[in-house]
């Protein structure tokens, strides 16, 4: 599930990334410099081992700067402190005077490092607090038809379950009223009504569950010309706050492990229906662009009948 | 139905399977009378594509008669027969409007798995792995073909399965690796590979105007089928250094265009360079081994075109960047968009400027397709081109 992280952790993650390209890059470069700043410019081994230590900085900051999740990267610097300072306590030991002056120094600079990545760490697995959605999702896609014709699509809302994947029906109750039914689980349903709540024609349409929902949620969907006669750019906002208990899991484990990867999707089915007439199927993909199906392949073979 | 199934590293199998059937409205069956095996195959086979699956049905190059069409498909009735292209393209698309038909953007329900590999998705293409769509192929008796109202090219009686068969891939492969090399009087083409791609590059070049013509391989066998066809030069790259051999006969200039029709499968004359890819490969460190393409940056003359046909997966090694832009030179490459030349292809066969069965080395019948690709893999018993028929 894509957590949400605050963005002073957001932040610090890449700062401490950007921390980890400069060092790393610092002991690949001129790691005889790094031994002598930190008092082991007397050991062979060390000279050998700084730049090692150096690749595993570039790690961090690959995983810190290049993965949105800010988790493994934090985490990896935690792992990286612990082994630095057992190196660095060994050195202490064995260094003459000048040299352990320098060691001393350098062991303090890593400890205070070690402090702010477990203070890094440690914010990364707080939670967000309540009254925010707990998981919002966007996505974005040119369809190479009017914006007129895209909007009018999804303006009926009973179109929907036609290319989103989990979605069972959408029952249309009213000029602004709608009944949604979830596909769950093993025999569960999730179901709610939804009102839209604002319907700017051929640019806007944005719906809100009401009240008594399982899952309070809400979305937006927004329809621009695309530059160049390309047809229609359209971004969609998603929100949902399901409860803590049953009914959030199965709602969590009916949007699976990449929710926006499924919206993704839910989009290019769209795209697939509005420009080739409908959902485009394999017999790897006999559903179509599907989440699940992407790591759980058939064979592209045809499918038994029956 | 009988299929040739992948079924791991190096093993194909001819198996029973069900029969496809319509999955969309825009669909049609055709049973087939010929499929040929091409050397993207043998990156498959030998284990180089990702996210193969073992049971998946290989083949892209192939033609029949239609057996049943879907509600939607209305220029196509049972009996027609068709030549398929092997890139799966909608029609309708923005890419398929500026005739991109190999980066349709509609044909792969797996776009999202291609998207992790390569950012953004191709088209899918029939029997080339789950990332590209996880199609069935038509190294079988019948397959399911997407948007037949618009890719399959109809083809009347008069002309045998042999001479457009090579519509579906190949020629047009050929075909568009000169088209890509812009070429204008006087211009000197070199093309690494003489396979059956590299072979149709070199006819190509010459339809569209070359001075000259330069086949670059190793296996005598196919250099010479190449010369006798065309009269093109050939450099065998074990017995001469390729860039002396260029520079030789372009007195000092570099050919103005050249070729790659080799791919991530190239061979290298030096045993530690080759050992040294293929190490590389074999840990997955890089994917490609892209022997041909280096060499043909290195080759190309000051502002030349390099145009690569060649297939390649995933990643490559001492990319000879400095060379291609310090001289100010121009990469061109795709996977054919086979629908834009099909037709123009068909008029060329049809009047005689072409005649692409001189590639065929052997026909076979489905069922020894394991043999085909052992010949055709590993170049025994002179294999150019095999051709099987269910
Ligand atoms: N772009 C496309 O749409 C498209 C379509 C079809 C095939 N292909 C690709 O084209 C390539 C060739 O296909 P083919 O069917 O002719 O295959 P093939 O295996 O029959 O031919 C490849 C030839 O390249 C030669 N070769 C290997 N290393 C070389 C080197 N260093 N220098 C010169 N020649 C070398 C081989 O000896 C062989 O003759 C493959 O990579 C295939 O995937 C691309
Ligand atoms: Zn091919
Ligand atoms: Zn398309």
């Amino acid at each position: 599930m894509n957590r949400h992280h605050d963005p002073i952790t957001k932040r610090l993650a890449d700062l401490l990334g950007w921390a980890s390209l400069g060092l790393g890059a610092t002991q690949l470069a001129a790691p005889r410099a790094v031994c002598r700043l930190a008092g082991l410019d007397d050991s062979a081994l060390a000279q050998t081992i700084v730049p090692i230590v150096g690749l595993r900085e570039l790690l961090h900051a690959a995983l810190l700067l290049g993965v949105r999740n800010p988790i493994p990267g934090v985490w990896s610097r935690v792992a990286g402190d612990a082994m630095d300072l057992t190196v660095m306590g060994r050195a202490l030991v064995s260094r003459d005077s000048g040299r352990r002056q320098r060691a001393t120094a350098a062991t303090a600079v890593l400890v205070a490092i070690t402090a702010v990545d477990l203070y890094a760490a440690t914010r990364t697995l707080r939670r967000r607090e309540g009254g925010e959605h707990a998981m919002e999702l966007h996505a974005a896609i040119t369809i190479n038809r009017p914006r007129r014709e895209v909007y009018r699509y999804w303006h009926d809302f009973t179109n929907l379950p036609r290319f989103m994947a989990h979605l069972e029906s959408v029952e249309v109750k009213g000029k602004t009223r709608s009944h949604w039914k979830v596909r769950g689980p093993v025999r569960w349903s999730i179901e709610w009504d939804a009102e839209i709540v604002e319907d700017l024609p051929d640019e806007l349409i944005a719906w809100q569950s009401m009240s008594r929902a399982d899952v309070p949620n809400a979305g937006a969907v927004h329809f621009a010309d695309a530059p160049g006669e390309r047809g229609t750019e359209l971004r969609v906002n998603l929100a949902y706050d399901p409860p803590a208990g049953k009914v959030g899991a199965a709602f969590a484990k009916l949007l699976g492990e990449h929710p926006e990867q499924q919206v993704r999707d839910d989009l290019r089915r769209l795209k697939q229906v509005m420009e080739a007439g409908e959902v485009v199927r394999s017999e790897g993909s006999p559903e179509g662009a599907y989440a699940i199906r992407q790591v759980r392949q058939r064979p592209a073979q045809p499918l038994p009948v029956g | 139905m009988k299929a040739n199934c992948w079924m791991g590293r190096n093993s194909v199998e001819v198996t029973e399977v069900p029969d496809p059937k319509i999955l969309n409205s825009r669909d049609a069956i055709v049973r087939i009378t010929s499929a040929a095996i091409c050397g993207s195959d043998l990156h498959m086979y030998d284990g180089y594509i990702p996210t193969m699956k073992k049971g998946d049905i290989l083949g892209h190059e192939f033609m029949g008669e239609v057996v049943e069409v879907g509600p939607e498909v209305t220029d196509l009735r049972p009996g027609d027969r068709v030549v398929v292209p092997f890139p799966i393209a909608c029609g309708r698309c923005w890419a398929c409007e500026h005739e991109l038909y190999s980066v349709c953007e509609n044909s792969n329900p797996n776009a999202g798995l291609a998207e992790k590999f390569m950012g953004h998705s191709p088209a899918g293409i029939f029997g080339y792995s789950h990332m590209l769509g996880g199609y069935a192929g038509g190294q079988a008796e019948y397959a399911r073909v997407p948007f037949a109202d618009f890719g399959p090219l109809k083809v009347d009686g008069d002309l045998s399965d042999e001479q457009v068969l090579f519509l579906s891939d190949i020629l047009p492969t050929g075909y568009m690796a000169a088209e890509m090399c812009d070429i204008s009087p006087g211009d000197v083409v070199a093309v690494w590979g003489a396979g059956p791609v590299g072979q149709f590059a070199v006819v190509s070049a010459y339809l569209l105007g070359a001075e000259q013509v330069i086949c670059i391989d190793r296996f005598s066998y196919r250099l010479r089928r190449i010369h006798e066809h065309t009269g093109a030069e050939i450099v065998d790259y074990e017995e001469v250094d390729v860039m002396e051999a260029l520079k030789e006969m372009t007195a000092g200039r570099g050919p103005d265009a050249c070729i790659d029709a080799v791919g991530m499968e190239a061979h290298h004359p030096t045993g530690p360079i080759h050992a040294y890819d293929r190490a590389k490969q074999a840990t997955r460190m890089e994917t490609d081994r892209p022997h041909a393409l280096r060499e043909a940056i290195m080759a190309c003359r000051n502002g030349g075109i390099v145009s690569s046909v060649g297939g390649y997966g995933g990643f490559v090694d001492k990319f000879p960047m400095g060379s291609f832009m310090n001289r100010s030179l121009t990469m061109r490459s795709a996977q054919c968009h086979v629908q834009r030349y099909m037709r123009p292809l068909l008029e060329r066969i049809r009047r005689g400027d072409l005649d692409p069965t001189f590639v065929i080395s052997h026909r076979m019948p489905l069922e020894e397709a394991p043999q085909g690709f052992e010949l055709f893999k590993s170049k025994r018993d002179e294999c150019n081109k095999v051709v099987l028929t269910p």
